[in-house]
């Protein structure tokens, strides 16, 4: 009995506590945007203040802020969509051809995505500016993330692709469907939940990038949220902590929500490439 | 003499089959490889080609100079510094990842009431644009105003802290290298976690079950069967952790950018203030070199690991 009871209180004894103190940020971040300027400064004031929205209304009408959101939305979908392009025939292809070649293949093109930006921006600032002539431009953004978001889709999707059986295909070419009548009529409509996944996590790596987004935009009404947020409301004169906590929240949230909702199958899909 | 016939075409046609098989699979895989060729294997053939010229802002060529960068950024303290900030940033920060996250995993995978809900907060950290939380937790350290910080309102509180002398987080040296080392905790977290969670996952039922026949409990069963089984998956979360942290520019970047006194720059951030701030391309892309041997490491650690997972 007390053992069963203790299995039963083990999640909650670990899992709270980190609940707590992995969440404690946006406590205070949502705590910090209900607050009126002046009272910002004082942490004493956790629960007594005049909670009031005008941080809100602050974001939305003297920043920046939806042409970031916006900059950063279109960046994100035209990402989406070569990456997609890229992708999807890479990632079948890879999951169905067997042996050494394919699985060499899909591991060097998962291993490309170790290669961090950090690495890459000196010599791709410059490609940007003087053969692409992009600087400051989003097309700038649009042409160079895929370089890391084709292999993490890749990745992605050959471990989806690999879970649906070969049979299925070839009943479909027996049945006198073309090997590309049945990658769409078969294959794609079956991995419309993993496709889905993909097409979420590549958005939210577009939405995270920093380091190339702030090397190759100079203008602030080109910027993405992740670099005009920490660079146009924090280098300013006043700062408004509340509207930058808003900040922060309204493009956050959302986020982790739809991360929980997909988590499951974000694991099948990033370890059922090769590891295991 | 027919039946010969007829088998020498129905190998032709195998063998052309065969050809169309992999011509289709080339088509298929080509302009994903010509992509990463483009935008992965081209900047950084020009990075190593860049760190022995003299470039500078502006310009993408330069004389050749041989190592006179890596001499020039080798006799920098501020650099051997950086390198050292890197070590201690990724070494502390992802020790502490491994222990939280195998814990978290392994209480995160038995389905209990609220655990949606409460997987929602352990996932935040993760889903949430790190550029942005910085910027909360730059703000939680007290944004260069100590008495503003909710953590110095605490201490204060348990009299951990005298209200006379309450601690600037980001301002002093010591403090600055523990404070965004514990961001990049909190932040990588929540990742770890995930794949742990499919490691242990991974593992089959009927494995538990024998164990469980065989006598194996706690810590025994978890030693000697669960840990080997989860290790090829958790290896590869580490070494992911360290690449991305051992390359990551934003935590450091917004929180200290090096500062105070240069006490917490880390290789990237030293990189992008000679390449980018200060112009000097030559010398940056040699900084930023730095990171290939890490890379080279943890590269031939995932294949090692995928190895393995290929043979068993």
């Amino acid at each position: 009995m007390t053992h069963a009871w203790r299995k039963k209180i083990f999640p909650y004894a670990v899992v709270v506590p980190f609940a707590i103190v992995l969440g404690f940020p946006f406590f205070w971040m949502a705590i910090t945007s209900l607050k009126a300027n002046t009272d910002v400064y004082n942490p004493a004031k956790t629960w007594r203040f005049h909670p009031t929205l005008a941080s809100f209304g602050f974001l939305f009408h003297h920043t920046g802020y939806l042409t970031w959101l916006k900059n950063s939305s279109i960046v994100g979908l035209a990402v989406v969509a070569i990456t997609l392009a890229v992708a999807l025939p890479a990632g079948y292809a890879l999951a169905r051809l067997a042996g050494r070649v394919g699985r060499g293949l899909g591991i060097g093109i998962f291993l490309t995505y170790l290669v961090p930006p950090t690495l890459l921006f000196l010599p791709l600032s410059r490609i940007v500016a003087q053969y692409l002539h992009l600087s400051d431009r989003l097309w700038a953004l649009i042409v160079v993330y895929p370089s890391f978001t084709i292999p993490f889709a890749v990745w992605l999707l050959m471990g989806f692709f690999k879970a649906i059986p070969q049979e299925l295909e070839d009943a479909a070419l027996i049945d006198g469907c073309s090997r590309f009548g049945a990658l769409v009529r078969i294959v794609f409509p079956i991995s419309v939940p993993g496709i889905l996944t993909v097409v979420i996590f590549t958005f939210s790596l577009v939405i995270n990038e920093f380091v190339y987004a702030i090397t190759f935009i100079s203008s602030s009404t080109n910027r993405t949220l992740a670099v005009g947020v920490p660079t146009d409301l924090i280098r300013g004169d006043e700062y408004n902590w509340p509207g930058i906590m808003a900040a922060i929240l309204v493009a956050s949230i959302p986020l982790a929500l739809v991360y929980n909702a997909l988590l499951n199958r974000f694991i099948a899909g990033f370890t059922g490439g090769a590891f295991r | 003499m027919a039946a010969v016939a007829a088998g020498g075409s129905r190998s032709r046609r195998l063998r052309y089959a065969a050809e169309r098989r992999g011509f289709l699979a080339t088509l298929l895989i080509s302009p994903a490889v010509l992509f990463i060729a483009a935008l992965v294997g081209v900047p950084l053939v020009l990075a190593v080609y860049l760190s022995f010229t003299d470039a500078t802002g502006g310009s993408l060529t330069g004389k050749w100079i041989g190592f006179a960068n890596f001499r020039s950024v080798w006799r920098n303290t501020i650099f051997r510094d950086a390198l050292w900030h890197t070590f201690l940033f990724t070494a502390i920060s992802q020790a502490v990842v491994v222990v939280c996250a195998g814990l978290l995993a392994h209480a995160l995978v038995r389905s209990f009431r609220g655990r949606w809900f409460l997987r929602f907060f352990i996932l935040l950290p993760w889903a949430a644009p790190i550029a942005l939380t910085a910027i909360g937790w730059y703000w939680i350290y007290g944004a260069g105003i100590p008495e503003a910080s909710v953590f110095n309102w605490f201490l204060v509180h348990l009299h951990l802290e005298s209200a006379t002398n309450v601690t600037n987080w980001l301002g002093t040296p010591r403090a600055a290298m523990s404070s965004i080392i514990t961001v990049q905790a909190w932040r990588m977290i929540p990742f770890a976690t995930v794949i742990f969670i499919a490691g242990i996952s991974s593992i089959p039922q009927e494995v538990d079950d024998a164990a469980a026949i065989d006598g194996a409990t706690g810590l025994k069963k978890f030693w000697y069967v669960s840990l080997p089984l989860q290790l090829p998956i958790a290896t590869v979360a580490v070494l992911f952790g360290i690449i991305f942290t051992a390359t990551d520019m934003i935590v450091p970047y917004l929180l200290t950018d090096g500062g105070p006194f240069n006490s917490t720059h880390v290789l990237t951030t030293w990189a992008f203030q000679i390449g980018i701030v200060s112009g000097n391309v030559g010398e940056g892309a040699a900084i930023a070199l730095f990171m290939l041997p890490l890379l080279a490491l943890v590269t031939i650690g995932m294949l090692l690991v995928a190895r393995r997972a290929e043979v068993t």
